[in-house]
């Protein structure tokens, strides 16, 4: 067989074959979304978990229990719990015991001493574990609602926080944290109250079709809609509806009568000519 | 002396001459710079994500480049029959021994002050902060650490047949001693005795090279390690590294050479 024909044979094949393959290698980028998802597969979100636990690894200034500490009983992060309102030093130190002398000279090498990164205004040092945490797994919605309350309460950066949360919405659209996250924006920093408003309900409207039919709905999330619709209201001088809100969130609260003296004060108030 | 200091750089001048060295250095350098060109929320000053990964890199370029270039040494020398007009020179085996021993540590010891040479400039320069005497103490431990490294990996040259199994045994076990060396006591009071006695008596004996690692400490800001801890730390390691040595030497003075 004359060379020069197998050569042109082979080249026009491989020129036939090359515009379907190139399709299908791009309608294939399309299912799978980021170059992460193509070489990790669904194993990234194992990575992300793992990259979120970094961050709060950075938080703690490099302080951080190893798998072989049991890490977590409560199952959340202390960068989570932190931007659910928990206090700085509700898991202080225990006091440092070693084991043994080798383990008592091995701790001079790495961090021990509990401290928080935000105390040092380093905060902005979790960010890149966030991004890339979101990246792995943008269906991991602790991730964005946690990077938005620490660009927008830590660092004042409002704008990063709700491009953040809105990236964070287009992934997961039915998400009443993420709403939650980005209402309490716009009525805490934006000050746009009708979009707060809106969002709000949303996020309430949200929360009811996925958690109020379950056994065990997520309470908390519902409180926390709750109190801040309330205290919107209450803050743009809507009193009936702030204390309708008010009188749903007593049923729900740990602490009813808490919510009865703010009921209490505005009653006081809406009697006042 | 003198003949340990020639036979060491002899063993200089060869990593200089082969390109391993400059392999990792690049790679180093490019990947650290690809990570730090990434916009993490339009703020430059974020820092310690790319200290943790330029550390990294340096680590694992390190162990590649101490355990690669000792692994090879008796090994090349044999292949090629130099060893024996060496010996013959007169050269004890204990000083051809300790000749690569010097001669590989030092190799290192170059190649860890250029990485961490760039490690400063790429932290210094978005971190405006100039630690130096952090890096150092940082670099010196790092240094010693691949001490007892070469002179485990030299030992594993005399008992291994092959350079490449050497290598991997070597990889191994440091990787496995710096992952894991620091919890194996915690995982021994897990255990039902014998094995609990069993496996903290090898936590003991285990040369502990993650004591030598302090990257929390420089990606996080942490104040010097105390120098009294530091000389501690100088002496285990050169323990560690006389112990290997002198197995080394008490298993090559009996080999056969062919």
């Amino acid at each position: 067989m004359n060379p020069g024909l197998f050569l042109a044979l082979a080249f026009a094949t491989a020129l036939a074959a090359g515009g379907p393959l190139l399709r299908w290698e791009q309608t294939r980028g399309q299912q799978t979304g980021s170059v992460l998802t193509l070489l990790l597969g669904e194993s990234r979100r194992a990575f992300a978990d793992q990259v979120f636990l970094k961050a709060d690894g950075y938080y703690h200034q490099g302080v951080y229990p190893s798998v072989f500490d049991l890490a977590q009983p409560a199952g959340k992060t202390h960068l989570a719990k932190e931007t659910e309102g928990h206090d700085h030093h509700d898991h202080s130190q225990a006091p440092l015991v070693h084991r043994d002398w080798l383990e008592a000279f091995g701790s001079h090498f790495h961090p021990t001493e509990h401290r928080h990164l935000d105390a040092f205004r380093d905060a902005r040092e979790i960010l890149p574990w966030l991004r890339l945490s979101a990246e792995l797994d943008p269906h991991r919605v602790d991730t964005y609602t946690v990077a938005a309350y620490w660009l927008r309460e830590r660092m004042n950066r409002v704008h990063d926080a709700e491009a953040f949360l809105r990236d964070g919405l287009r992934a997961n659209p039915g998400s009443h944290e993420i709403l939650f996250e980005l209402g309490r924006l716009y009525a805490e920093n934006n000050r746009d109250v009708p979009r707060a408003r809106a969002v709000l309900e949303l996020a309430m409207a949200k929360w009811i079709r996925q958690e109020a039919d379950k056994p065990a709905p997520d309470l908390i999330s519902y409180r926390r809609i709750l109190g801040e619709l309330a205290v919107l209201e209450e803050r743009t001088g809507n009193l009936p509806q702030a204390l309708a809100h008010y009188s749903r969130l007593k049923l729900f609260s740990p602490q009813p009568e808490v919510v009865q003296k703010r009921i209490d004060e505005l009653h006081a108030k809406l009697r006042k000519p | 002396m003198n003949t340990v200091w020639a036979l060491a750089k002899v063993v200089v001048l060869e990593m200089v001459r082969r390109k391993d060295f400059y392999v990792l250095f690049i790679l180093t350098v490019l990947l650290t710079g690809t990570a730090g060109s990434v916009n993490f929320f339009n703020d430059p000053g974020v820092v310690r994500y790319l200290k943790e990964l330029c550390l990294l890199l340096i680590w694992a370029s390190g162990l590649v480049i101490a355990i690669t270039c000792t692994a090879r040494q008796i090994p090349a020398e044999r292949e090629s029959r130099t060893i024996f007009p060496l010996l013959a020179k007169p050269v004890t085996r204990w000083q051809f021994l300790a000749g690569k021993f010097f001669g590989c540590w030092l190799a290192t010891g170059l190649a860890l002050v250029l990485f961490y040479a760039f490690f400063c400039v790429a932290s210094g320069t978005r971190e405006h902060h100039w630690p130096v005497l952090n890096y150092l103490q940082a670099a010196w431990l790092h240094w010693l650490m691949l001490g007892i490294v070469v002179a485990f990996t030299l030992l594993g040259s005399i008992v291994f047949a092959a350079p490449s199994s050497n290598g991997t045994i070597c990889f191994v076990c440091s990787a496995g001693i710096l992952l894991l060396g620091r919890h194996l006591n915690k995982v021994a009071l897990s255990l039902a005795e014998p094995l609990q006695s069993l496996l903290y008596a090898f936590y003991y004996l285990l040369p502990h090279l993650e004591f030598f690692d302090v990257r929390e400490l420089i990606i996080h800001n942490w104040a010097l390690v105390p120098w009294g801890v530091v000389a501690l730390a100088t002496l285990y390691a050169a323990a560690y590294t006389a112990f290997f040595l002198g197995a080394a030497w008490l298993v090559f003075r009996r080999r056969p050479l062919n």
